[in-house]
């Protein structure tokens, strides 16, 4: 494994790992199977390559990206809290439906940035004499430990510990006083403005927007979710942030991997959304499985001592 | 304080499970009373405390608390008079969250800000609260709630019900599910903080002894009426075998009479 595909894996991790933490934020936070970031990723990357291509600054793309995720989160929120719509059928709606507007913004299912000034050009201005090579990891870094710190407080303020308990026992946090539509909002919308963020930055980083780019964000995200949470047991808020984004990186290295050797066991490039499937599932059913070998195990034990005897 | 005037709710309205939970209830509860509630499985004691509690919104009929017409308000805006202790020691707290992270959100039953939750001032108010249930909570204050005790449990959910000093309290039966030594232990818990906050108190059992022990008042609810509400002197000189003969007396007029109009 060479060195530049450590760093791409780390690049990629961190960015995906954005798009993980709005996913931690629905799954595992508010217990709410949010689909709609399918959309909201090409969302944020949508409105960022048009901005961008038309001229406009990236620091303006990347604002107006988050705030488009932000809506189409509180799109899902009405669709669930006040049309009374299922959570899943919510996520679909808006996921479905972003498809159409995204095609809308861009004009077009594609569109190049290359040659365009990216957030990455501006800030490698501001420290001429680092490489692109350094100067990338460096900035994701640093906007990820960024979010991650300002989520971690949020989700220990008074409202945000409304937000964890709606996830936790909604009924009890319905007697301690919470609107729980409120929380439901306040978490939807924050999780798809952080998934439009990553979207945003991953349209710089690459140099393009896709349409299709979105297909598959949830099976990405949820599988840096387990993966993370499953290497990192500690239940602190800290700590459970902190393992999504080591999951994310972890996942995208697994994928990179799979992408660079898998030609040797005739993979295409188009498995890899079968790929990723593979991994969610193996991760998922990992305490399982290891469970039954545990129990097997033991049972052969016992059953040889017993002859033993 | 309270005051409910003709109640009514029904479940599955126009099928064949039609249920007339509550039919016509009249009640008026005054301040710092503690008032028992008995029945048998169906009589609607747990749809009254949902229906005061906003849970459920009943069909006709008005609900005053402290002397706000609150019979359209949900159950979060109910919540500032309300506290509410469930037979579920479950349902009460939110288990992937700390003990003081549970006990943080029940200081507030409204205006919640972006301030953090925890400081260490509100640990040693915590810690203090703690300390006075004696079992030893006081030092867990950063454990999850999914690891404590269904008695434990129980106890840090009265605490929370009763820590913003609600109008009213609601106990459903909250001992009911638990082993007979820790029940006794809770009810004394619940005992001492109700008489100590002069607590407005609504308490569901079905221990027909203990209905008759706690408490100034006591009402026998069956097929969504009050068909019996006693207190003072009369409560005092009341036995449990009275009050079962009582319910098999009614019971047995009402069928005689349903006898008649079938005939």
């Amino acid at each position: 494994m060479s060195w530049s595909l450590v760093f791409h894996a780390i690049e990629q991790g961190l960015v995906f790992g954005l798009m993980a933490l709005g996913v931690y934020i629905t799954f595992q936070v508010l217990d709410f199977p949010d689909l709609s970031v399918d959309g909201s990723f090409p969302l944020g990357g949508a409105i960022t390559a048009k901005i961008i291509f038309s001229g406009g600054h990236p620091l303006v793309a990347i604002f107006w990206a988050i705030i488009g995720g932000l809506l189409a989160g509180g799109l899902t929120a009405f669709f669930h809290t006040r049309l009374k719509f299922t959570n899943l059928l919510s996520g679909i709606l808006t996921m479905t439906l972003l498809y159409s507007i995204n095609l809308r913004i861009m004009g077009k299912s594609n569109i190049p940035l290359l040659g365009k000034i990216t957030i990455l050009d501006n800030i490698k201005s501001l420290f001429p004499s680092l490489t692109m090579d350094q100067l990338t990891p460096l900035l994701f870094l640093f906007i990820v430990l960024l979010v991650k710190s300002l989520l971690d407080y949020f989700l220990s303020t008074e409202i945000g510990m409304a937000i964890r308990a709606t996830g936790d026992n909604e009924q009890m946090i319905l007697s301690l006083g919470v609107d729980t539509k409120i929380t439901k909002i306040i978490g939807l919308c924050l999780s798809n403005g952080l998934v439009a963020l990553s979207g945003s930055l991953f349209a710089q980083y690459s140099g393009f927007a896709d349409v299709g780019m979105g297909i598959g964000t949830i099976v990405a995200g949820l599988a840096s979710v387990i993966i993370g949470r499953s290497i990192i047991k500690n239940g602190n808020i800290v700590w459970m942030t902190t393992s999504v984004i080591i999951g994310s990186i972890i996942y995208r290295a697994t994928v990179m991997i799979a992408l660079r050797y898998g030609y040797h066991f005739g993979f295409q490039p188009g498995d890899l959304k079968l790929i990723s499937v593979v991994l969610v599932v193996i991760a998922l059913t990992f305490p399982l499985v290891r469970g039954r070998v545990k129990a097997i195990v033991m049972s052969n034990d016992s059953s040889s001592s017993e002859k033993e005897q | 304080m309270l005051r409910l005037r003709s109640v009514y709710k029904c479940f599955a309205r126009g099928t064949s499970y039609e249920v007339n939970a509550l039919t016509g209830i009249n009640l008026k509860i005054a301040e710092g009373d503690f008032v028992t509630v008995i029945g048998s499985n169906g009589a609607g004691k747990s749809t009254l405390l949902n229906i005061i509690s906003g849970t459920m919104l009943p069909d006709k009929g008005m609900i005053r608390i402290d002397h706000q017409d609150v019979t359209k308000k949900a159950e979060h805006c109910r919540a500032k008079y309300i506290g509410r202790v469930f037979q579920d020691p479950l349902m009460g707290t939110a288990p992937s969250m700390t003990i003081e992270e549970n006990l943080v959100l029940s200081i507030k039953r409204y205006g919640r800000g972006l301030r953090l939750g925890l400081n260490n001032k509100r640990r040693e108010f915590f810690r203090n609260k703690l300390a006075e249930l004696e079992l030893g909570l006081e030092n867990m204050l950063s454990k999850k709630v999914a690891l404590l005790s269904g008695g434990q449990r129980q106890a840090l959910t009265i605490l929370m019900a009763t820590m913003f000093d609600p109008k009213l309290l609601l106990l459903d039966e909250h001992t009911a599910s638990l082993d007979p030594g820790i029940s006794k232990k809770i009810q004394t818990i619940t005992q001492e903080i109700v008489k100590e906050k002069k607590l407005t108190t609504i308490m569901v059992t079905h221990n027909m002894q203990e209905a008759l022990r706690l408490g100034k008042r006591t009402i026998m609810m069956d097929r969504g009426r009050i068909i019996l509400d006693i207190s003072g002197k009369e409560r005092e000189n009341v036995t449990i075998d009275y009050l079962l003969k009582q319910f098999a007396k009614l019971r047995k007029e009402e069928y005689i009479e349903d006898e008649l109009v079938l005939a």
